[in-house]
């Protein structure tokens, strides 16, 4: 069902954990839908220094979530509000079309994210 | 369930669905209150195939038969697992599947009690008294009934070892892995079936997980355990299981759900490997999960594992 590519980042998956001293927190899903996707962004001097998740989530989820930390180190706090979920998916190499949600996942706490760094609630 | 849901938007049938409790059992007391004077028929799983639990069979068959109901139960998880014997037994119709006693896939039965009358299936030759037209299969008859006189044989016997395997499964996952639950009736549940949910794990990862560490899944035919997810997330239906929604359990452990089914071709080594894997991927999984940190944020320390 999943290309190798997905299944690498289920079995493998890159930055898996919490993140000590993340200043951007997000989270997407709900426990009832099963899935729930937690983001940790470590930003400095506006760009991503590092990133990490946690998700509760299908195979697809906690694939997508490995993706998403590894496209957004690096970038600035402007070139994070450009990514889609589109290039999550695209990043995986395409996904079932059923599992799509599990991108729009992704962006959402991407967003979420930022809003946090915005609020300044993880500054510090 | 589909069957009658097309007879209502078709046919104009009233179908009652009748509630279970949270063990999976229908309640006696609510199939009579349900009987009307112009209900025609009850058609009831014998076992259910999500979460094992063996109804309550002659005493439902018997409240019908009792009010002049015609009484039907699909046995097609039970044949072979659970003996019965329909001469005896107060069920006027009963079905099952050759596939699920090891018979040839495509062949199955209906039991249908002298005197009760049906209409066609199939319309055109005479074949099956009338019933349902078309040339008999007769190899794959004759392999059913061989695979049914088997199973006569080999039932009790057969469905002990199973059990000891499955119970072996459940004492050693229960041991090892805490917050799980148990799905179903652990009185009347069949030999083979054991439904678990994993707090703050989803199924469909969890089967996935399993699948790479060499489980074999969906085939109960084949060496290795059987795996499947009652979760949304494993197809594109995105429905959870209406079965463990309807015996209450909580939508969080409907993801989180997973039957595991044994047979036949299943040994102590079969127990032995799902007792090593399961656990480690339950554990990489749950490290994985942010509803574990919650949890343990939130409960008292873990009792030690053994």
């Amino acid at each position: 069902m999943y290309s190798a590519h997905v299944m690498d980042h289920f079995q493998n998956p890159r930055n898996a954990g919490d993140l000590p001293g993340a200043n951007a927190v997000g989270s997407a899903g709900n426990p009832s839908c099963g899935d729930v996707l937690r983001l940790y962004l470590k930003i400095e001097n506006g760009r991503v220094a590092q990133a990490s998740f946690k998700t509760f989530g299908c195979g697809a989820a906690i694939a997508t979530s490995s993706i998403l930390t590894e496209m957004v180190k690096g970038k600035t706090v402007e070139e994070l509000r450009a990514v889609t979920n589109a290039q999550v998916v695209e990043a995986l190499g395409g996904l079932p079309p059923f599992k799509a949600h599990c991108s729009v996942l992704a962006e959402d706490a991407l967003r979420s994210a930022l809003a946090d760094y915005s609020s300044g609630n993880g500054a510090g | 369930m589909n069957t009658c849901q097309y007879l209502e938007k078709e046919h104009g049938f009233e179908v009652t669905y009748l509630p279970v409790d949270g063990e999976g059992l229908i309640r006696p007391q609510d199939l009579a209150a349900s009987l009307r004077p112009d209900t025609i028929l009850v058609s009831l799983m014998f076992a259910n195939n999500e979460i094992g639990t063996v109804e309550p069979i002659e005493e439902l068959g018997a409240l019908c038969r009792e009010k002049g109901v015609l009484f039907h139960t699909d046995a097609v998880q039970a044949a072979g697992k659970v003996p019965f014997d329909v001469k005896s037994w107060p069920v006027d119709m009963l079905s099952i599947s050759g596939h699920k006693l090891c018979a040839p896939k495509g062949m199955g039965a209906l039991y249908i009690r002298r005197g009760t009358r049906l209409h066609p299936l199939l319309q055109g030759g005479s074949h099956e008294k009338n019933r349902r037209a078309g040339t008999e299969n007769v190899a794959g008859a004759v392999a059913l009934g061989t695979a049914c006189e088997l199973a006569g044989k080999e039932t009790k016997a057969e469905e002990a070892r199973v059990r000891a395997l499955r119970d072996r499964l459940e004492k050693g996952l229960l041991d090892r892995i805490p917050f799980v639950r148990i799905n179903g009736s652990v009185s009347r549940r069949l030999s083979n079936t054991l439904n678990l949910s994993f707090e703050c794990v989803e199924g469909e990862s969890l089967v996935l997980a399993l699948d790479q560490a060499g489980f074999t899944l969906h085939r109960a035919d084949l060496p290795g355990i059987a795996a499947s997810t009652g979760s949304a997330c494993a197809s594109g239906i995105l429905e959870p299981s209406h079965v463990l929604a309807a015996i209450g359990v909580p939508p969080q452990l409907v993801h989180g759900s997973v039957r595991f089914s044994l047979g036949h071709f299943n040994t102590e080594a079969d127990v032995d490997v799902a007792l090593d894997v399961v656990p480690a991927v339950v554990e990489r999984l749950r490290t994985l999960s942010p509803l574990w940190e919650d949890k343990l944020a939130s409960s008292p320390p873990l009792p030690q594992a053994s």
